[in-house]
C-alpha cells in the first residue's frame, strides 16, 4: 500500500510541474501588471524601476526557476494586487470555499442519492418524470443564470434570503465559519444551490441509471426469491451495489465544485478562493494566480489518490488482482 | 466567546434591521474594493474613495470640487517658488496624536517618494518645511500656480504614527512582509477605519471630534457609519439594492437605470463625471503597424483624421449606445476643469458626404483598413461604443477591426505603442486644465509627466512651448495659453473626443448625498432619514 501511495505521489509531481509552467507561460497573455499598478501617472525611471523590482525584466526561464524555487519552500511573496502575502490571503479565502463546497456537495449527495433511487424504481411515475425534466434544467442552465434567477426570487421578490456575500462569520482559530450564525447559515443557501445544482442532477441520474441496470441482475432477483422484503432488496443489496461508481464521481466532482467555485462566488460575492483568482486575474495579480492554480492542481491529484484508494476500499475484485498480479 | 458571539450577532442584526430609529448606517457597495489603505500608494479612485472618508487633505474640496480650507486654513504664494499654509488648531488623529506641521513635512516627503504613485500632486515640490509648529512652507522648484488644487489630493498622515510602524515610506511589493498601511489607517478625517477584511468589507465610524461637523455644509450630517462591501456583478449589486441590503450604489450599469428609476424607494442621481472619452492615434510612425496602407500612414495626415471624426454620429452614439448618459464634446477635458473655453468646444460636424470627400482628397477613394483597439471594462460601455464606431466608419469606406479586450492587456498594449487608433477615457484629479494637456499632447521628452499617455506620439513645438507656460505663469497669460492651446488642439484633431461619460449614482430614497463629478461620494454631506 506504501509502495503504491509513493508511486502515485511521485508520479503527480510531473503533473505539478507541467500546471506550474503552462501557467507560467499563460501568464505574458494576461496584461501587464506593472501597468495597473502604476495607474494614471508615472515617469519612465518609475517604469523601469517596478520592471526590475519584481523581477519582470529577466528571461522566461529565471522568473520560472526563482518562482518554483520559492514555490517549494511555500512562499509565494506578495500579491501585486493587495501587497499581502499570498499564502495569508488563500488561508483566509480557503474556509469559505471549502464550507461552500462541502455543503453544495452535501446537499446534491442527499438530495440526489434519494431522487435517483426513487426514479429508478418507480420509472413511469408523473413525480419521475417531474425529477427528470427539472434534472434537464440543472444540467442545462448556465451557472450564473440559475444564481441569478435565485437571487431574483428570493433576495428581491421575496426578500427572504441575502443577495450577496457570506453572512456573518465566527472565528475560530484562524478559520472563519459561517455555519455558526443564522445570517451565515442563511447567506450559504443560494450558492450552495446553485453550486450544488449540476452536481445533484448528476448524482440523480447516475443513480438512477445504476439502479435500473443492478435491479436486473441475478442477485437482486435471487433476493427477491429468498421473500426479503422491497425495502431490504432495495437498499441493501441494490443501492448498495449502485455506490461504487457513485464514489467515484462525487469523489472527482468535489475537486470540479472546489475549482469551478469561480462563477458561483463571483455572482453571490462570496469571499473564496475563486473570486480572488478573478480579481487576480482582472488585475494581472501573478503571484496569487499561479499559487491558485498550483493549488488547484495539487487539489485535484490528492482527490484523485484518495478515490482510487476508496476504489481499493470498496471493490475486493480489484484487491485481489493486484495481489495476484504482483508477482 | 459565547458571550461575543451574541453581541455580534446581536449586532449584525441591527445593522440589518435598518429601519431602527437610530439606524444612521449607510451601507455601500461598488464594483471594486481599495486593493490598500495606504495613502500614497495608489492613486486611483477605488482607493481613494474610501481614504477621503478617513483622511483629511490640507485643502478640501467643495460639493462643486472647488477649493476649501481643510486642515490649513488659509494658503498663500508668499514668493514664487514659496506657498505657505497655516494650520488649522487643535485637530487630532484617530489615535489621540496633535496635528501638527511637522505631519504635513512628513506627508509631503513621504508622498514624493520612489514608490509613492501621488507624484504628479507633488510633481513641482521640492521639500517642505516647518516654519512654527502650525505654520508650513512648500518650495517648489518652479513657480507653481496651480499647487493647491494638486496638494488638495494628498492625504495627511501621523509622523509618529507611521514611524512607529514602519510605514514612513509607501507600500512597496518587492518586499516580502505586509506594510502596517494597507490595512490599518489613522487619519484625522470625519470617520474612522473599525473594521478592514478586503474584498469583502470595510466598516468605517463617526469620528466625533472631527473638526468640520461644525461647518455649514455638514451640520444636517448624521451617518454614524459606513458599512462598504464590494460586490463586483452587476446584476447582483443591483439585486441587493432593489432588496434593501445596500443602501447606496456608486456604479449603477446603465441597462438597470430605467428599471431603478422606477422602483420604489430607490433614487438615481446622475451627474457629469470629470472623465472625457476619446480616440488617439499613431501619428508618428511613417506606417502603421495594423492598416493595409503600406509605406505611409494615413493618420499622419490631417483630412485623414478630420474624416474619421466627421464621419462619427456622436448623437446617435448618446442616444442608442449611452442611452442619454454621456454629454458630447469637441475637447478633452469638461467645463468643470479649470482653463476650459467653451468657444473651442465644438465639435466637426456629422457629415459622411464630407468625410468621403476629405478621404479622396487625401488619396483613399476607396478607404484603408485599421485596427482599432478598445477596453472592454474600463469605460462605461467602452466596447459598444467602439462598435458603433467600427459600424460609422464603414459607410465612409474605412474598415476597421475591433480588438476589444480587458484593461490589463489593453493598457498593456498601448503602453508599448502597440496600436494605431486606441480608445481611452481620461480624468482630471487636479481639475486643472494643465493635467490633460501634459500627459496626452505633450512631446515625451523624459520630464515628469511630460506626454506619458501621448501614445500616438503626437507633437507640436507650439503646443509643448504653451504647455511649458502654464506650468510656471499664472493669471490671464496662463489663461491665454490654454485658450491658444485648446484652440490647436480642435484644429491640429490630435484625438477625436467624443464624450464625458456620465455617472448616475443609485440609492435608497431615504439617504440624501451630493452628487460629485470626481465621482466620490462625501458621507461627512449625507443624510439618512
Amino acid at each position: 500500500m506504501f509502495a503504491f501511495i509513493l508511486s502515485r505521489v511521485l508520479q503527480s509531481l510531473p503533473v505539478l510541474f507541467t500546471v506550474a509552467l503552462i501557467s507560467f507561460a499563460m501568464f505574458a497573455y494576461v496584461g501587464d501588471p506593472v501597468a495597473i499598478m502604476l495607474g494614471q501617472d508615472f515617469t519612465e525611471a518609475q517604469r523601469q524601476a517596478l520592471v526590475k523590482d519584481l523581477g519582470l525584466d529577466q528571461p522566461f526561464w529565471v522568473q520560472f526557476a526563482t518562482f518554483l524555487g520559492n514555490a517549494v519552500q511555500g512562499e509565494f511573496g506578495l500579491s501585486y494586487r493587495l501587497s499581502r502575502p499570498v499564502a495569508d490571503l488563500i488561508a483566509e479565502r480557503a474556509p469559505a470555499t471549502l464550507e461552500l463546497a462541502l455543503t453544495a456537495a452535501t446537499l446534491a449527495l442527499l438530495i440526489g442519492v434519494p431522487m435517483g433511487v426513487y426514479t429508478g424504481l418507480y420509472r413511469n411515475s408523473w413525480l419521475s418524470r417531474f425529477f427528470l425534466t427539472f434534472s434537464l434544467v440543472g444540467v442545462s442552465l448556465p451557472t450564473f443564470l440559475i444564481g441569478i434567477l435565485l437571487i431574483l426570487v428570493f433576495a428581491v421578490w421575496l426578500g427572504v434570503l441575502p443577495s450577496f456575500g457570506r453572512g456573518d462569520t465566527v472565528k475560530i482559530g484562524w478559520w472563519s465559519t459561517g455555519f455558526l450564525t443564522w445570517t451565515g447559515i442563511k447567506a450559504l443557501i443560494l450558492p450552495s444551490i446553485t453550486l450544488g445544482l449540476f452536481q445533484l442532477t448528476l448524482i440523480m441520474r447516475l443513480v438512477r441509471a445504476e439502479m435500473l441496470e443492478v435491479l436486473r441482475v441475478d442477485y437482486i432477483k435471487f433476493a427477491r426469491a429468498r421473500g426479503l422484503p422491497n425495502r431490504a432488496v432495495h437498499f441493501g443489496h441494490a443501492l448498495k451495489n449502485t455506490l461504487v461508481p457513485v464514489i467515484t464521481i462525487v469523489g472527482l466532482q468535489l475537486g470540479a465544485i472546489i475549482a469551478f467555485a469561480i462563477v458561483t462566488e463571483t455572482v453571490f460575492q462570496w469571499p473564496g478562493m475563486g473570486l480572488l483568482f478573478i480579481q487576480s486575474v482582472n488585475q494581472a495579480d501573478i503571484p496569487v494566480m499561479a499559487a491558485y492554480l498550483l493549488l488547484i492542481s495539487a487539489l485535484f491529484v490528492t482527490i484523485n489518490l484518495i478515490v482510487d484508494l476508496l476504489y481499493y476500499a470498496v471493490d475486493p475484485r480489484l484487491r485481489i488482482g493486484r495481489g495476484q498480479g504482483a508477482h | 466567546m459565547r458571550k461575543l458571539l451574541w453581541a455580534t450577532a446581536l449586532a449584525c442584526g441591527l445593522a440589518l434591521g435598518g429601519a431602527g430609529a437610530d439606524a444612521r448606517t449607510v451601507r455601500w457597495a461598488a464594483s471594486g474594493d481599495p486593493n490598500t489603505l495606504d495613502p500614497h500608494s495608489q492613486n486611483v479612485g477605488t482607493v481613494s474613495m474610501v481614504l477621503q472618508q478617513i483622511y483629511d487633505t490640507l485643502i478640501s474640496r467643495t460639493q462643486e470640487l472647488g477649493l476649501a480650507p481643510g486642515l490649513a486654513t488659509r494658503w498663500e504664494q508668499q514668493e514664487p517658488n514659496r506657498w505657505r499654509f497655516w494650520l488649522r488648531d487643535g485637530v487630532k488623529f484617530h489615535e489621540g496624536e496633535a496635528f501638527t506641521a511637522d505631519d504635513v513635512v512628513f506627508s509631503v516627503t513621504r508622498a514624493l517618494a520612489p514608490t509613492s504613485n501621488y507624484g504628479i500632486y507633488v510633481d513641482t515640490v521640492e521639500r517642505a518645511v516647518q516654519v512654527e509648529p502650525l505654520v508650513v512652507d512648500v518650495v517648489t522648484k518652479r513657480p507653481d500656480p496651480i499647487l493647491p488644487n494638486k496638494i488638495a489630493s494628498v492625504f495627511m498622515m501621523s509622523r509618529s504614527w507611521s514611524e512607529k510602524n514602519n510605514a514612513a515610506r509607501p507600500q512597496n511589493t518587492r518586499q516580502r512582509e505586509e506594510m502596517h498601511t494597507v490595512r490599518n489607517t489613522n487619519g484625522t478625517g470625519a470617520f474612522r477605519l473599525t473594521a478592514r477584511e478586503s474584498d469583502v468589507r470595510t466598516v468605517m465610524t463617526r469620528n466625533t471630534d472631527w473638526w468640520g461637523w461644525k461647518e455649514e455644509a455638514s451640520r444636517d450630517a448624521n451617518v454614524t457609519e459606513i458599512i462598504f462591501r464590494p460586490i463586483a456583478s452587476d446584476a447582483t449589486r443591483i439585486a441587493a439594492l432593489l432588496s434593501g441590503e445596500v443602501d447606496f450604489v456608486l456604479d449603477p450599469p446603465l441597462q438597470d437605470l430605467n428599471r431603478l428609476r422606477q422602483a420604489q424607494n430607490i433614487r438615481v442621481l446622475e451627474g457629469p463625471e470629470v472623465r472625457t472619452i476619446f480616440l488617439a492615434m499613431d501619428v508618428f510612425r511613417d506606417e502603421l503597424l495594423y492598416s493595409d496602407v503600406k509605406g505611409r500612414n494615413p493618420m499622419k495626415d490631417l483630412r485623414v483624421r478630420q474624416a474619421l471624426y466627421h464621419a462619427i454620429d456622436i448623437q446617435a452614439i448618446n442616444r442608442t449606445t449611452m442611452r442619454g448618459q454621456s454629454v458630447v464634446t469637441g475637447t478633452f477635458f469638461p467645463p468643470q476643469v479649470n482653463g476650459y473655453v467653451k468657444e473651442e468646444d465644438v465639435r466637426l460636424a456629422y457629415d459622411p458626404a464630407r468625410a468621403r470627400a476629405l478621404l479622396t482628397e487625401a488619396g483613399y477613394p476607396n478607404g484603408f483598413e485599421i485596427t482599432l483597439d478598445c477596453p472592454n471594462n474600463r469605460y462605461i460601455n467602452d466596447e459598444q461604443i467602439c462598435q458603433a464606431i467600427v459600424a460609422m466608419w464603414a459607410r465612409i469606406g474605412v474598415r476597421a477591426k475591433l480588438n476589444a479586450m480587458p484593461l490589463a492587456p489593453f493598457f498593456a498594449k498601448i503602453q508599448k505603442e502597440d496600436t494605431s487608433i486606441y480608445l481611452l477615457g481620461w480624468g482630471v484629479p487636479t481639475l486643472d486644465a494643465l493635467y490633460s494637456f501634459q500627459s496626452l499632447v505633450a512631446t515625451r521628452n523624459g520630464e515628469q509627466g511630460d506626454g506619458i499617455w501621448n501614445y500616438g506620439r503626437y507633437s507640436n513645438p507650439r503646443m509643448d512651448a504653451l504647455i511649458e507656460r502654464m506650468k510656471t505663469q499664472s493669471g490671464e497669460p496662463r489663461n491665454e495659453a490654454i485658450r491658444e492651446a485648446l484652440r490647436i488642439y480642435r484644429e491640429d484633431v490630435p484625438h477625436i473626443p467624443l464624450h464625458h461619460q456620465m455617472i448616475p449614482w443609485a440609492m435608497r430614497s431615504n439617504l440624501t448625498i451630493p452628487h460629485m463629478a470626481n465621482n466620490q461620494p462625501y458621507f461627512r454631506w449625507a443624510r439618512m432619514n
